[in-house]
């Protein structure tokens, strides 16, 4: 009995997460009459119709190709100044230890509006409005905390002993950091480049106001600004949301242990 | 000798941190501290001849004035009370179920996960889609066939109120979830097993270990959704653009709308003060409940 309602609610738990977003997966490999359908068709023809005028007409692979490049050069960026910064508030004798963690924590906490107006127009007058730098230099900001919390506490599970070792044998901080920590921190640090990607790949508001131009727009703007002649065209969005989606999905069903750990140890640990 | 150790170890990691802090400086604190500036002066993009103004204080006044932005204020708040209330409701739940050990244990959470890792912006679009006037999924499930009944929810103040809510429900609790699951991990079993000797049930073991263990984890998750709330932006621009009648408008739309459609940057920067002041006195509040809220709860 007891068995039966913790299945029963397992399953109501799981149907509402995957339903609503199959249903959209299912809109995008129908035919144009199939979504207008009353009542829906269920399950659809399998055709790829959506996807090859979503790439034709409403350039989906661009957007795609603008939001790899971003996402991936932020992750890159943001990754390697939170090793450094990391390492730092981990393990090295530093002095406003406490004002830097919490000036982080702080700007996590940042509501993106706040700094929207300056934003824009530092970019504007550096002339980086519609460039990938214009939207990589604001994503690696506001990915660092993230970024330097879960490296750090990667960093700080690691033994003493290890970098005690060696100190005895002479080598330098920047040689520990090197040849000893990072590939023991390695995990901790494909963790923190999960969530840092999904962040990145998933923003929209930074990129509406930074990317006006087409060519440079990522995927959200894409999908957000999606327009037909007469209708919007619902099959074509269905389309590129779910390529802008199975990315993230698969990574979730790959590394769904990282992604729990480093969100947990990202917000609660500290 | 040890002291010159010292020295260079601090002279290291200060240098380690210099990118970190450069970028947090130039492209976070330096920009919240220029909005203030730009609240106090009259800058209109597209009349370039104006220059920009000094005008102290006229923009706060002007935006107490301004009945879009206390509806809009109204909103954002009834919309965080509402969805966070939701959030770490349904994620208690969820939490409690992946916090189970059964077979295929790593499948639920990873579902459970999918919602979260969604872009907003197509769950948003998603949303929009179930629902369409004509043919969304929430009017087949009320009026079937019967197309004559069917409803323009998003066009209606109260459901496109609802369903942005719904939206928001649906794609955050799971990340609540998740802290919530940290908590209940951290709780020992020996508490459950001395539990079931004196011959609580299930019931009285939530209620009087869970519950009382997990209440600071039930806060860190209210706090960080609370904050998360108040920046709702995605949804509001795809799903209604803050429409019907303003009734599903909010701060941060609002913000953006000022700043970037109609170009005024002073008066918008005044919006993004008035939500940076509301986030940090959330924080700070909540920071202090937690603070006592610990002291009870791990003794």
């Amino acid at each position: 009995m007891k068995r039966l309602f913790f299945y029963t609610i397992t399953i109501i738990i799981v149907f509402f997460s995957l339903l609503p977003f199959l249903w959209f997966v299912g809109t995008s490999l129908k035919t144009e009459v199939e979504v207008t359908a009353i009542p829906p068709v269920v399950i659809p023809a399998g055709s790829l119709d959506f996807y090859r005028s979503g790439i034709e007409k409403y350039n989906l692979l661009h957007f795609l190709t603008n939001s790899l490049i971003v996402s991936g050069i932020s992750t890159l960026i943001t990754l390697f100044i939170s090793v450094f910064a990391g390492y730092a508030i981990a393990r090295l004798r530093l002095r406003f230890k406490g004002v830097i963690m919490g000036a982080l924590l702080t700007v996590s906490m940042f509501p993106q509006i706040s700094i929207a107006g300056p934003v824009w127009r530092l970019l504007q007058s550096l002339g980086w409005l519609n460039s990938y730098q214009g939207l990589i230099f604001p994503y690696v900001t506001l990915t660092l905390p993230l970024g330097v919390w879960i490296v750090a506490s990667f960093f700080r599970e690691l033994p003493e002993e290890l970098e005690d070792a060696a100190k005895v044998d002479g080598c330098t901080h920047f040689q520990i950091l090197y040849k000893i920590i990072l590939p023991l921190a390695a995990p901790g640090i494909f963790t923190a480049s999960i969530l840092v990607f999904i962040y990145a790949w998933n923003e929209f508001f930074f990129a509406l106001l930074i990317m006006t131009r087409q060519a440079y727009q990522t995927l959200p703007v894409g999908i957000a600004l999606f327009q037909g002649q007469y209708t919007l065209p619902w099959g074509e969005i269905a389309a590129a949301s779910t390529v802008a989606t199975v990315p993230l999905v698969l990574l979730v069903f790959f590394f769904q242990k990282r992604i729990v750990s480093g969100l947990s140890a990202g917000a609660v640990k500290g | 000798m040890r002291i010159s150790i010292n020295t260079r170890e601090e002279v290291f990691a200060a240098v380690l941190l210099i990118p970190c802090l450069l970028f947090v400086a130039v492209f976070a604190f330096y920009p919240v501290l220029y909005s203030v500036w730009l609240s106090m002066h009259r800058i209109i993009l597209s009349l370039p001849a104006l220059g920009r103004k000094f005008i102290g204080l006229g923009n706060y006044v002007e935006l107490f004035k301004d009945e879009i932005a206390l509806h809009s204020l109204a909103n954002t708040f009834l919309f965080v009370i509402i969805s966070t209330l939701f959030e770490v409701l349904f994620g208690l739940v969820i939490a409690l179920v992946i916090h189970r050990h059964f077979r295929g244990r790593g499948l639920v959470r990873a579902a459970v996960l999918v919602p979260w890792a969604i872009p907003t912006v197509v769950s948003s679009q998603m949303w929009r889609f179930i629902f369409n006037d004509k043919y969304g999924l929430v009017n087949f499930l009320f009026y079937g066939s019967d197309v004559t009944h069917y409803r323009a929810w998003l066009a209606d103040p109260f459901f496109a109120f609802s369903a942005i809510v719904i939206a928001d429900v649906w794609k955050t609790s799971s990340f609540a979830a998740l802290l919530i699951l940290a908590g209940l991990q951290a709780i020992p079993n020996e508490l459950y097993e001395a539990a079931r000797i004196d011959g609580a049930n299930a019931w009285h073991q939530f209620r009087r270990i869970t519950l009382p263990l997990l209440r600071p984890v039930l806060l860190i998750a209210l706090i960080f959704r609370t904050m998360d709330a108040f920046r709702v932006f995605d949804l509001v621009f795809v799903m209604t653009q803050g429409g019907p009648a303003d009734s599903t408008n909010v701060l941060q739309f609002y913000g953006y709308k000022k700043m970037f459609a109609e170009g005024l940057m002073g008066y918008g920067s005044t919006i993004s003060v008035l939500v940076f002041v509301i986030t940090f006195v959330v924080a700070l509040l909540y920071i202090r409940v937690i603070g006592s809220g610990l002291m009870q709860g791990k003794v």
